[in-house]
């Protein structure tokens, strides 16, 4: 598990303190964005869209330090599997109560 | 690398507790893959209701994004201060630890306070989770994460109780780490709030 271990502590520090200012400037911009007012809707959601998932990235990566290698890729895999759970949950979801909301006409 | 959170690294000359901290540590993992199913159903249930407002407000109407910006900033510096905990941990420096997640627990605080000013905010208006199907879904996604974050402060706190009373050990080893996973996540989940919930809200 640990195999791979390597005392490197200060570029650690230094993957955190990037961490940190990838996480601020990927908030700032989506902010920046909705809160000028200056893009049409759909590249706001856009914009929404793709830092969001890149912050997440950022999360996982650099604060969590997910990878393929922990516990032989059990950690990664858990996460794989409950994403597409999600992935169902969520767009099932939508797909079955818009296909409602159109054929029973409410509201 | 000995600084990450998954790779676990104890004491090399004890096999056996390194695994069994390992194992804590990716049980936990677990844990919060199904908390984020949990988090999943209700952003799901809030982009079904989203538009059920009841002729109240929508979120255009009541959310307020500097004061937002404001909870995010301090979110995401916690984050960061608690990595830095975490790397203080591997190098046995108890002291710098327990100052990191005392930074910690004050940002977190920080945040906690914005979402209940947020909160008694839009109640006192006449907009709590009675007034519309929108509002309940909020209430219940955005308040779930509260709590959680209520959690991880209660817990920051026992830690720092623990790290006094018993200092670095195979025992209070994992818990950090564990805690560490756990504020991470919540700091994943609030990256979706703010951009589905409050940014989307608003255009």
């Amino acid at each position: 598990m640990s195999s791979s271990s390597q005392p490197s502590d200060h570029g650690s520090v230094k993957s955190y303190v990037t961490g940190l200012i990838l996480s601020l400037v990927l908030t700032v911009i989506p902010f920046g964005a909705v809160m000028l007012g200056s893009f049409s809707l759909p590249v706001n959601v856009g914009i929404i869209v793709v830092t969001a998932i890149l912050q997440i990235l950022v999360q996982l990566v650099m604060f969590m330090h997910l990878d393929f290698k922990t516990e032989e890729g059990w950690n990664m895999l858990s996460f794989v599997f409950t994403v597409s759970i999600l992935a169902l949950v969520v767009g099932g979801s939508l797909w079955i109560m818009q296909h409602l909301h159109l054929n029973m006409m409410i509201g | 690398m000995a600084t990450e959170t998954l790779h676990h690294d104890a004491h090399a000359d004890d096999h056996e507790h390194h695994d069994a901290g390992a194992t804590k540590v990716f049980g936990f993992w677990v844990y919060l893959m199904s908390d984020l199913v949990i988090f999943g159903s209700l952003f799901a249930t809030y982009a079904v209701l989203m538009r059920g407002t009841a002729g109240g407000p929508t979120g255009a109407d009541i959310f307020e994004l500097p004061l937002i910006l404001f909870g995010t900033f301090a979110l995401l510096v916690s984050s960061f201060t608690f990595g830095m905990g975490v790397l203080a941990m591997n190098a046995n420096r108890v002291g710098q630890v327990k100052m990191w997640l005392a930074i910690t627990f004050v940002l977190g605080l920080m945040f906690l306070g914005m979402e209940i000013y947020e909160f008694q905010h839009l109640i006192h208006e006449g907009y709590g989770p009675d007034r519309s199907a929108f509002l309940s879904a909020f209430f219940t996604l955005v308040g779930t994460h509260g709590l959680h974050v209520m959690f991880g402060m209660i817990w920051i706190l026992v830690m720092l109780v623990q790290l006094s009373t018993k200092g670095l050990n195979d025992m209070t080893r994992p818990r950090i780490l564990c805690l560490s996973l756990f504020w991470h996540f919540l700091d994943i989940v609030w990256i979706c709030v703010f951009s589905f919930v409050y940014l989307m809200g608003v255009l």
